[in-house]
């Protein structure tokens, strides 16, 4: 079979498959990559650190470079294509459902307990970023050093990120440049 | 043609940007397309996320669909789709392509360091600013605890509950203890 055509095949499995997140694509990688041989288990892990140093979602790239390694470009543009496929379908679907019964009481009932499930995921994913970005775990060492995890110079920075948007109101891209060159300045 | 060429590229954008997966989106879509552009409210992107998260695929990739059909029906969700995925494919390509040690480059892991505190404070302001409409009394609250104990601790737990039960779970529950729009500005119990 061709090889672009597996490619798509290949993601859209896992598009449908991996539901909640990104991450949720990587027992799906791993797999193809030994059913395959399109990509090593190292080029997961390069892939899992690129994916925190750009934008976008891990599995979008994650099906970008595999592509990109089995069969260039047009690989790469077949893979991701392959990934959204799926989920583009049952989002129309659900959007479909949903226009027609937004006016149903139970389905209004169930968007009350889906909206605080949702906003607690949120704020979980929020603790793990802050895990990473304001807090260094390495130095725990028992209760009595809970103040020497806290990383002091991106606390400050959070704290003044968050002040400066509640007076500013600039677009969120500014912030983000302007955290990136002090991340630079700072050597954070 | 020019909503769907309006569509193509405030996703374009939005792709671009997109530092830190599908919730950091958040702030960039409400600033983008609730504020700027009136597309749609805060509401019903938390609907969004909310079957986001259940159904198949990544969580930003779900939002963008849905927001594009609302817009623009079929051909939106499929324009906005394509225009969140641009960015990320140049630049997965180019790095693919160019740069194979681009994770390890000093400046790099320094910026997206500096990227990474601006994005915990993106979020915060995003629950913030949802806290009052997504839980709006002491039973969406108890959801709102129970689901984010679970998913928060969940290596504490000795099962692993994956997150799309637990979405399910809360609708589930909504449809026996919730209230619907009508009921909840009548003030009276479900």
């Amino acid at each position: 079979m061709n090889v672009l055509l597996q490619l798509v095949l290949q993601f859209a499995k896992t598009g449908l498959f991996a539901v909640g997140g990104g991450l949720a694509t990587l027992p799906f990688l791993y797999e193809m990559s030994d059913a395959t041989g399109w990509f090593t288990h190292a080029d997961i892990a390069d892939m899992i650190a690129i994916s925190e140093s750009t934008p976008g979602a891990i599995g979008i790239n994650m099906s970008t470079y595999a592509g990109y390694q089995t069969a260039g470009f047009l690989g790469g543009l077949c893979a991701t294509l392959g990934l959204a496929l799926p989920s583009v379908i049952i989002i129309i679907i659900v959007a479909q459902f949903l226009d027609r019964f937004s006016t149903n009481k139970y389905v209004q009932r169930a968007f009350y307990g889906l909206r605080p499930a949702s906003l607690a995921m949120v704020t979980a994913a929020l603790l793990n970023v802050v895990r990473v970005a304001l807090v260094d775990l390495s130095v725990w060492n028992g209760v009595s050093s809970i103040f020497s995890v806290l990383r002091p110079i991106p606390i400050v920075l959070a704290c003044a990120l968050f002040f400066a948007m509640k007076k500013l109101k600039w677009h969120p891209i500014v912030f983000l440049g302007i955290s990136a060159l002090i991340g630079i300045a700072l050597k954070l | 043609m020019k909503e769907i060429l309006d569509l193509y590229l405030a996703f374009l954008r939005i792709g671009f940007v997109n530092f830190g997966g599908g919730y950091a989106m958040l702030p960039l879509l409400e600033k983008d397309l609730v504020t700027k552009r009136g597309w749609t409210t805060m509401d019903k992107l938390t609907d969004y996320y909310a079957i986001g998260q259940c159904t198949p695929g990544v969580i930003a990739l779900n939002v963008s669909t849905f927001i594009g059909y609302s817009r623009k029906g079929i051909p939106g969700a499929i324009t906005a789709t394509l225009g969140f995925l641009t960015g990320p494919i140049m630049i997965i390509l180019a790095i693919a392509a160019f740069l194979t040690n681009f994770a390890e480059i000093p400046a790099v892991q320094h910026a997206f360091a500096g990227i990474r505190v601006c994005v915990c404070v993106l979020i915060l302001n995003a629950i913030l600013k949802l806290r009052k409409k997504s839980v709006p009394d002491r039973v969406s609250f108890i959801v709102y605890l129970a689901v984010f104990l679970l998913t928060a601790f969940s290596a504490l737990l000795p099962f692993a509950i994956p997150a799309a039960g637990l979405v399910i779970g809360a609708g589930i529950f909504g449809i026996f203890f919730g209230k619907s729009d009508d009921e909840m500005k009548k003030g009276g119990a479900a």
